[in-house]
C-alpha cells in the first residue's frame, strides 16, 4: 500500500476530496458574500442561514411532497431567492444610508430568528437526506474510491462559480453590476434602475447559498445549525482572500477547504481551527488579504 | 455632577436593599454580571466605534481561567479573579493587535473568527471539561467572609460591579475617552492631530477585554460553573443586543439593556402564555418557547426602529420634549 508521510493514500485522497467539497461550499458562499457586499455594503450574516434554508426546503420537498432532488435543486434556490428579496425590500433597504455595521446586526437577528424557528419545529438533531439514486455509488480509481456524489458537488459548485465569474466579467449585465458597485449615483443618473439591481443581486446571492444548501443536504445532516457553523469559517475565508476579486474568492475557498482536509489527516486536533490560524498569519503578513487591495 | 453622584448613590443603596424586599440574589447577580459585560463591550463599540463580535471569548476565557485556578490550583478567590482578568487581558492584547489591522466590517468578522478559534480551543482543551464544562467551582472566602452564602457573595459582586462601573465612567470622561470619541467620529482627523490611533484602539480593546473577563470570572463564582455556552458566538451576539437595546454610547444603556435581556430570557415563556391567552393566538405561546427567536426579533426591531436604545431615546425625549 502506498503511503505519504505515513498516511495510506486512500485516506489521504478521501480527505482531500472531502476538503474540496467543503472548499467549494466556502467558494460559493464567500463569492455570494463578496458580490452582495460590493453592491449593498452589507455583510450578510444570514448567508449561512439561507444555506440552511435551501437544505431544509429540499428536505421538506422530499419529505412532505415527494418532490425529487433534481426539482428541488431548481425550486429551492428560487424560494430562497424570494425570501432574500423580501428581506432586502422589507428591512435591509432602509439601512443603506447608515453605518455598514447595522446591516450586519440586522442580518444577525435574522439568523437567530430563522435558526430558532427551525429548531423549535425540527429540533437540534440532523435530518437525513438520501443521495439521489442517479448519483449513488462510486468509481474505483485503483488508488482510491471516488464517491460520485462528492465529485458531482465539486463539479457543479465550480461550474456555478465559473458561471458567476463569466456573468460579472464578460457580459453587459455584469458590466452594469460592476459600474453600480463602483459608483451607484452615476449609474442611476444614466437612467438605470439601481435599486432593482441591488434587490436582484441580493436575491441571486442568497439563491446561490440556497443552491449549495441543497447540494450539501445529502452530505451534511440537514439541521438548523448547519449554516451557522459554516458562515463563521466563510467569514475567515473572506478576510483571508479579501473581497476584491471573484477568482480570488474561488481560489481561496477551494485552497482552504483542501488545507482543512489535509489537516484532518495530519493534525486532527487542529482541523477545526486551521482556517482561523491561516487568517491570523495573513493578517500579520498581508493585512489587506491575499487578493485585497492594500489600503 | 453632584446630582449625578447623588443619583448613583441612591441606586447603589437601592441595590443594597434589594435582597431584603424579596429579590433573589443569584438572579440580580446574573444581571449585574451581564451589565458589567455589556458596559465593557460598550466601551469599545460606544466610545471607540469598534464592533467586536467575539467578546464571548473574554467572558468565557476568564471564567474558565478563574474556575480552573480555584478548583484545581486551589488559589484564593481574589487570586482567581485577578488571574481570570489577566487571562482575558492577554487574550485582548492578541485579539486586539490582530483585529485593529482592519477596520469596520472586517474588524467584526476577524473578532468573530478569533472567538470561534477560542471556542474550539476550549471545547478540545482537557481542563475545560468539554461539553460538560467546569462544575462545582469553590467560591472560597474573602477577608474571612464565606462567599458560599449567597447574600455575602451578592454584596461582593455588587461592590466589584459598582467599582467597575465607576471605572468605566472615569475612563469615558477622561482625556483618553475624548480621544476615543475623536477617533470614532473622524479617524483621519485624529491621526492628523497627532494621535497614535492604533495605540488608543489597542488600549481600549484590552480594557474592554479585561472588564469582560472580570464579568466572566464573577459569573463563574455566581453559578459555580462555566460551560461552552459562555464562549459560543451566541453570547457575543447577546452582548451586542444588550448594548443596542439599552443605548450604544451611553453609560447607563448597557446596564438597562442587560436588565431587559436577562428578565426577558427568564420570563419569555410566561410573556408568551400571557399574550397567547390575551389575544387568543397560539403563535405567541410558541414564540415564548423559543428564546433565540424572540432575541432575533428584538434584534431586528432594534436595528430597524430603535437604534438609540432605551436610554438614548429617553435622553433625546428629555432634551427636546418630544419623541424623535
Amino acid at each position: 500500500m502506498i503511503q505519504i508521510f505515513g498516511i495510506p493514500i486512500q485516506a489521504l485522497m478521501g480527505q482531500i476530496l472531502l476538503g474540496l467539497v467543503n472548499g467549494s461550499f466556502y467558494a460559493v458562499l464567500s463569492l455570494g458574500l463578496a458580490v452582495i457586499f460590493g453592491l449593498l455594503n452589507v455583510i450578510n450574516f444570514a448567508h449561512g442561514a439561507f444555506f440552511m434554508l435551501g437544505a431544509f426546503f429540499a428536505w421538506m420537498g422530499l419529505h412532505y411532497l415527494g418532490v425529487s432532488y433534481w426539482v428541488m435543486l431548481l425550486v429551492s434556490p428560487l424560494l430562497v431567492g424570494v425570501a432574500g428579496i423580501i428581506l432586502e425590500r422589507g428591512l435591509l433597504r432602509h439601512l443603506y444610508q447608515l453605518d455598514h455595521l447595522y446591516g450586519l446586526l440586522l442580518t444577525f437577528g435574522v439568523v437567530l430568528l430563522m435558526e430558532g424557528f427551525f429548531r423549535s419545529i425540527y429540533g437540534v438533531s440532523g435530518l437525513p437526506y438520501p443521495v439521489p439514486s442517479a448519483l449513488q455509488g462510486g468509481i474505483d480509481l485503483g488508488f482510491m474510491y471516488l464517491p460520485i456524489y462528492r465529485l458531482w458537488v465539486v463539479v457543479v459548485s465550480l461550474a456555478l462559480c465559473l458561471g458567476v465569474w463569466l456573468l460579472v466579467e464578460k457580459t453587459q449585465l455584469g458590466a452594469l453590476l460592476r459600474a453600480a458597485t463602483s459608483n451607484p449615483k452615476l449609474v442611476e443618473a444614466f437612467g438605470i434602475n439601481v435599486p432593482l439591481i441591488v434587490t436582484l443581486t441580493f436575491g441571486c446571492g442568497v439563491a446561490m447559498a440556497g443552491f449549495v444548501g441543497v447540494l450539501a443536504a445529502p452530505i451534511m445532516q440537514v439541521s438548523p445549525s448547519m449554516g451557522a457553523n459554516l458562515i463563521v469559517v466563510v467569514f475567515a475565508v473572506v478576510v483571508i482572500g479579501g473581497m476584491g476579486s471573484i477568482l480570488g474568492s474561488i481560489v481561496t475557498g477551494l485552497g482552504l477547504g483542501v488545507l482543512e482536509g489535509l489537516t484532518k489527516v495530519y493534525w486532527p486536533e487542529a482541523a477545526n481551527t486551521v482556517v482561523f490560524m491561516i487568517m491570523v498569519i495573513v493578517l500579520v503578513l498581508r493585512p489587506a488579504g491575499l487578493f485585497g487591495k492594500q489600503a | 455632577m453632584n446630582k449625578k453622584f447623588a443619583i448613583s448613590l441612591a441606586v447603589f443603596a437601592a441595590l443594597c436593599a434589594l435582597p431584603f424586599v424579596g429579590a433573589y440574589p443569584v438572579f440580580i447577580m446574573k444581571i449585574l454580571c451581564y451589565a458589567l459585560f455589556a458596559c465593557a463591550f460598550n466601551l469599545l463599540l460606544g466610545y471607540a466605534g469598534l464592533l467586536s463580535f467575539g467578546h464571548a471569548a473574554f467572558l468565557g476565557g476568564a471564567g474558565y481561567a478563574t474556575g480552573h485556578a480555584l478548583a484545581v490550583w486551589g488559589m484564593s478567590t481574589v487570586q482567581g479573579l485577578v488571574f481570570g482578568v489577566m487571562v482575558a487581558a492577554a487574550m485582548g492584547v492578541v485579539f486586539g493587535a490582530l483585529a485593529i489591522r482592519r477596520s469596520g466590517i472586517y474588524f467584526a468578522m476577524i473578532t468573530l473568527a478569533l472567538a470561534q478559534m477560542a471556542y474550539f480551543f476550549f471545547m478540545q482543551a482537557p481542563f475545560t471539561g468539554g461539553e460538560d464544562g467546569l462544575q462545582a467551582i469553590p467560591r472560597g472566602s474573602i477577608l474571612g467572609i464565606d462567599l458560599n452564602n449567597d447574600l455575602a457573595l451578592y454584596y461582593f459582586v455588587l461592590m466589584v460591579c459598582a467599582l467597575s462601573f465607576a471605572f468605566c465612567s472615569r475612563v469615558v470622561n477622561s482625556p483618553f475617552g475624548y480621544a476615543l470619541r475623536a477617533i470614532k467620529e473622524n479617524e483621519p482627523r485624529a491621526i492628523s492631530l497627532g494621535y497614535d490611533v492604533e495605540r488608543f484602539k489597542l488600549i481600549v480593546f484590552v480594557l474592554s477585554a479585561a472588564l469582560a473577563g472580570l464579568a466572566g470570572s464573577l459569573k463563574s463564582l455566581v453559578f459555580v460553573s462555566v460551560t461552552l455556552a459562555d464562549v459560543v458566538w451566541h453570547m457575543s451576539g447577546l452582548v451586542v443586543l444588550m448594548t443596542l437595546i439599552g443605548g450604544v454610547g451611553t453609560l447607563l444603556g448597557p446596564v438597562i439593556g442587560a436588565l431587559i435581556v436577562v428578565v426577558l430570557e427568564n420570563k419569555v415563556g410566561e410573556f408568551g402564555q400571557m399574550l397567547a391567552s390575551a389575544t387568543g393566538w397560539n403563535g405567541f405561546e410558541l414564540l415564548g418557547q423559543s428564546v433565540p427567536m424572540v432575541i432575533g426579533l428584538i434584534f431586528i426591531v432594534c436595528v430597524r426602529l430603535f437604534r438609540q436604545g432605551v436610554v438614548g431615546e429617553l435622553a433625546h425625549w428629555l432634551r427636546t420634549g418630544k419623541s424623535p
